[in-house]
């Protein structure tokens, strides 16, 4: 288990809808903005109040976390009690980041801001769905930089409709040309109930994804970005330790609607929507919606399969590896997945014992 | 009782002519049931039976008409249970022929009619769903005239479903069909033509009094299995149980005599009396012999003694299966069942899914060969597995269907085609009516059980019918083609076909195959073979990904338990050494297209 504390906090509010995407998240209740930061600053107040521990991480997500007041954004992410060393991370979208915004986030303590790129050709950004232009994504980096802020992810999305191989490639080396110290590239994945989830002529193919999932792997790997988690690449010491807290099984508090937090081997997560969240913090409820607590064997059966997703590995007695060449191999007595392993992960975890 | 007015009857009609809502309207309009009890297909006990609209076991009802008691002996409606046909139409003194007004008369109704009058039964007929707008009653009356010889005018018209003609029906039976003949004093003779387990009351089994009489107390003998048991109770189902003090000759109705397996008391049984036994058994009688085999195996190992419990079960009401442990190299341990034929085997694996909660796989349909080897020796091989090597086989002889099937003309040419395929040989063509034909052919039984019907069906748009018998057995050139999968053999995807279609069949084995196992995390070869020689390949490619692309922030549970489902599809699959497959590939594999 990792011995760092996490905390979460969920911004539910987006200019636009993607429509591959399932996150809570609401294009039409800006006008609770002001309230939902009130309420957020209550329940950090209250958790604080109840004894929660000083965070080594706080990952800021959404929605759209730039969509609402730098300012604002900066008295919440302040009103968290934080070690001297913490890793502060927030998602921007590249349209909204200014100079300015830039300089407010790096003035509260963010010291790594992941940008969501998605794709860096226009055709296969709009068939994403997604309004921002390539060159957006320069001007935030060069933003972030100038800001001070050390370190940045960019978050890529590979498979939508139309993407050819050639484009993906575009998508790498332009993304490799601002040189990031992490990046993060996921398979389209398609969620029920999503309009793309309704549209099977859009879907990706899975021999597809995997041909760019290879290649992705290749190149990142060769700009010195090296993978240590199925779809997350970094430079040395530049992984996200927030979200190696989740897949350490370790503990978090997560804050504002839809959040999950882990704490004291308990899960649980927040109620859904905004105006839920709000109510209930204003009536000084619980915002918990639902947990659930895992018993020793549910508990080791999931850190194993967080761990094999992981350059880590699992311990050899975990997973029958030698029934899987090619897929697993063995180093300093634990299984770790090959290329080809990691885009078979579900299939190999079914496998831990 | 006086003899002079019963009568004793069975309906025989074609699947959907609608045999049930008439037997429901005659319960109806004699009073025995009343309206607001009806349900729809009265004598259909089972579930299954309803839903597929047929019937599987034999029923019997007494109802008063006019004076009259009618004895009503629903008869089972496929040709798979034949022999019960033919035991229920031995407690008759005539037959109601229903026939579609809209349809004509189909094959297995003609041969019902065949075995009536090879009975000596009287047939009274009727048209059926005279008020359907596509009825043809004249045309199809003439037919009837034609193929079976009863004058156009003397049949009914009828609605069983509006009600209209049934009274005139019944006022036909008691009219035409003649009251049975029998001695009270004589020895008791009784006919046992069905029994059905119940579980508070053990075996109930219909019987009809031949001479005779027999009451609750009786020491009887039955004379085919030579067994001794006690009347526990008789009586008459109206439709509702009712014991009575005797049964005598003419009746028909139910005994009781706590026994519990249906085995011990089999359709054809004759029963007299210990102390004052009858010379001779009644004729007709025979052991259920099952002609079409599988194995069935649990997709979960762990369910092998469930399966047998359940066998057992099941066997206590339906002699007619039988069983034996079989281990499968691909499949593990199982049983090697017998059916009575292909709808029975597929009745049997639902009722076992369905009523004790088993997944199953049964293997492809064999049907038993007999096998002369080099030594001279004769083995009967119902299991492709258990095949001699072919150096050591001498001959193999297999058994030959009689088929008929009654079809309107214009698809005599497809169904030829069908036939011939089937390695058939055509024995007779005769037209029934200017628009229908009656084709026969003989046709090996292996090539009958696989799918025969539906291409059938599906070839003249389900107007086709079949009937079929046995046909003895006929020297063949077979081979054994053996599957592999991953190197490894599937036994149960191998099977005997004659050497000419051996090649095509692992060709197109392979090819289904190929379509249906999902990819795996390895190439899985998929190859046909012959004696060790393989004659045709494929390969169902690796699946390259198989992974959630994110881990959404902190919803590890959701991951958590999107691995659980998936987990939960995976046992579902039955795997082959490593290869995974879903149950239904086995079935949907045996269905080659034509």
């Amino acid at each position: 288990m990792s011995d760092e504390f996490g905390a979460y906090i969920h911004i539910p509010f987006c200019a636009k809808r993607c429509d591959y995407c399932a996150f809570a998240t609401w294009t039409d209740r800006h006008h609770l903005i002001d309230a939902y930061v009130e309420a957020l600053l209550s329940d950090i107040a209250r958790n604080v109040g109840n004894g929660m521990p000083v965070v080594d991480t706080i990952f800021v997500g959404g929605g759209t976390p730039t969509l609402i007041d730098p300012m604002a954004l900066a008295r919440v992410i302040s009103a968290v009690p934080r070690s001297a060393y913490a890793e502060v991370t927030v998602e921007c979208n590249p349209d909204d980041v200014t100079p300015e915004m830039m300089r407010i986030y790096a003035d509260a303590g963010v010291n790594r801001v992941s940008i969501g790129v998605q794709s860096m050709v226009p055709q296969v950004l709009l068939s994403l769905g997604r309004t921002h232009v390539p060159a957006n994504v320069a001007k935030a980096v060069e933003a972030v930089r100038a800001a001070g802020i050390p370190t940045f992810n960019l978050d890529l999305i590979y498979g939508g409709a139309g993407e050819r191989l050639v484009d993906w490639e575009r998508t790498l080396t332009g993304a490799l040309a601002l040189e990031p110290t992490h990046v993060s590239a996921y398979a389209l994945t398609i969620e029920a109930g999503t309009p793309l989830a309704s549209q099977p002529e859009r879907h990706p193919d899975d021999d597809d994804l995997a041909d760019k999932y290879e290649m992705a792997d290749e190149m990142l790997a060769a700009a010195g970005l090296a993978n240590y988690e199925v779809s997350n690449w970094a430079r040395p010491a530049h992984e996200c330790r927030h979200n190696l807290v989740y897949w350490h099984q370790g503990e978090y508090q997560g804050f504002g609607c839809a959040a999950h937090s882990h704490r004291a081997g308990r899960r649980f997560w927040n109620v859904r929507t905004p105006d839920r969240y709000i109510d209930l913090v204003s009536s000084a409820d619980s915002v918990e919606a639902a947990d659930e607590q895992l018993d020793q064997q549910a508990s080791r059966m999931e850190k194993l399969q967080l761990q094999l997703r992981l350059r880590e590995g699992v311990p050899f007695e975990a997973l029958d590896g030698d029934a899987l060449p090619g897929v697993v191999e063995l180093h300093d007595n634990r299984w770790t997945l090959t290329r080809r392993g990691r885009l078979m992960a579900n299939d190999v975890s079914l496998r831990l014992k | 009782m006086d003899l002079s007015r019963i009568r004793n009857f069975s309906i025989i009609a074609h699947i959907d002519h609608g045999k049930s809502t008439l037997s429901d309207r005659i319960l109806e309009m004699t009073g025995a049931v009343e309206m607001r009890d009806m349900r729809s297909q009265y004598l259909d006990s089972m579930d299954l039976e309803r839903e597929r609209g047929i019937t599987i076991k034999a029923q019997n009802v007494r109802v008063e008409w006019k004076g009259h008691t009618l004895h009503l002996i629903d008869t089972p409606g496929h040709v798979d249970f034949g022999y019960e046909v033919s035991r229920s139409l031995a407690a008759c003194e005539g037959v109601v022929l229903v026939v579609d007004a809209a349809q004509g008369i189909e094959a297995q109704t003609l041969a019902n009619c065949y075995l009536a009058l090879e009975h000596d039964l009287e047939i009274v007929a009727a048209l059926n769903k005279i008020d359907l707008p596509a009825a043809d009653p004249d045309r199809y009356a003439q037919e009837i005239e034609n193929v079976l010889g009863i004058k156009a005018e003397d049949i009914i018209r009828i609605s069983a479903k509006t009600g209209v003609g049934v009274p005139d029906l019944l006022d036909a039976v008691v009219a035409h069909i003649p009251a049975p003949k029998g001695d009270p004093e004589a020895p008791l003779q009784a006919l046992i033509f069905d029994s059905q387990y119940d579980q508070y009351r053990g075996v109930v089994s219909s019987i009809r009094v031949m001479n005779g009489r027999i009451s609750a107390g009786n020491k009887m003998r039955f004379m085919n299995a030579a067994t001794v048991h006690e009347a526990v109770e008789v009586g008459v189902r109206r439709p509702v149980i009712t014991p009575i003090a005797e049964l005598g000759p003419g009746e028909v109705g139910y005994l009781i005599a706590g026994i519990k397996d249906v085995g011990q008391a089999r359709s054809g049984e004759t029963v007299t009396l210990f102390h004052d036994p009858a010379a001779e058994a009644l004729e007709g009688y025979r052991d259920p012999k099952p002609m079409v085999f599988c194995g069935l195996f649990p997709i979960d190992g762990d369910d092998f003694e469930n399966l047998r419990e359940s066998l057992e079960k099941l066997k206590l009401n339906d002699a007619s299966i039988t069983y034996e442990p079989e281990t499968s190299g691909a499949l593990g341990f199982g049983f090697r069942c017998g059916f009575l034929g292909l709808l029975h085997m597929e009745i049997v694996k639902e009722r076992l899914e369905r009523e004790f909660n088993l997944a199953l796989i049964a293997t492809a349909p064999s049907v038993e060969y007999h096998v002369t080897k080099t030594d001279g020796e004769v083995v009967v091989v119902d299991n492709p597995a258990d095949l001699p090597p072919p150096q050591k086989i001498d001959f193999i002889e297999e058994p030959y269907f009689r088929v008929s099937i009654i079809t309107p003309k214009e698809y005599t040419g497809t169904l030829m085609d069908l036939c011939q395929t089937r390695r058939g040989d055509m024995t007779k063509l005769e037209y029934l009516s200017p628009e229908r034909v009656e084709i026969h052919y003989r046709v090996p039984l292996a090539e009958v059980v696989v799918d025969f019907f539906d291409q059938m069906k599906s070839r003249t748009q389900g107007y086709a019918s079949l009937d079929y018998e046995l046909d003895g057995y006929q020297r063949s050139n077979l081979v054994l083609v053996d599957l592999w999968l991953n190197g490894e053999p599937a036994d149960a995807f191998s099977t005997i076909v004659h050497r000419d279609k051996a090649f095509d069949y692992g060709r197109r084995m392979c090819e289904k195959l190929a379509e249906l196992i999902p990819r795996q995390m390895f190439d899985v070869p998929i190859q046909a073979a012959i004696g060790g020689k393989v004659i045709a390949r494929e390969t169902v490619k690796a699946r390259r990904k198989d992974v959630l692309a994110k881990c959404y922030g902190g919803d590890i549970t959701r991951k958590r338990k999107l691995l659980e489902k998936q987990k939960e599809g995976k046992k579902k699959m039955k795997a082959i050494g490593r290869v995974e497959i879903p149950g239904d590939v086995f079935i949907s594999a045996l269905k080659l297209d034509d």
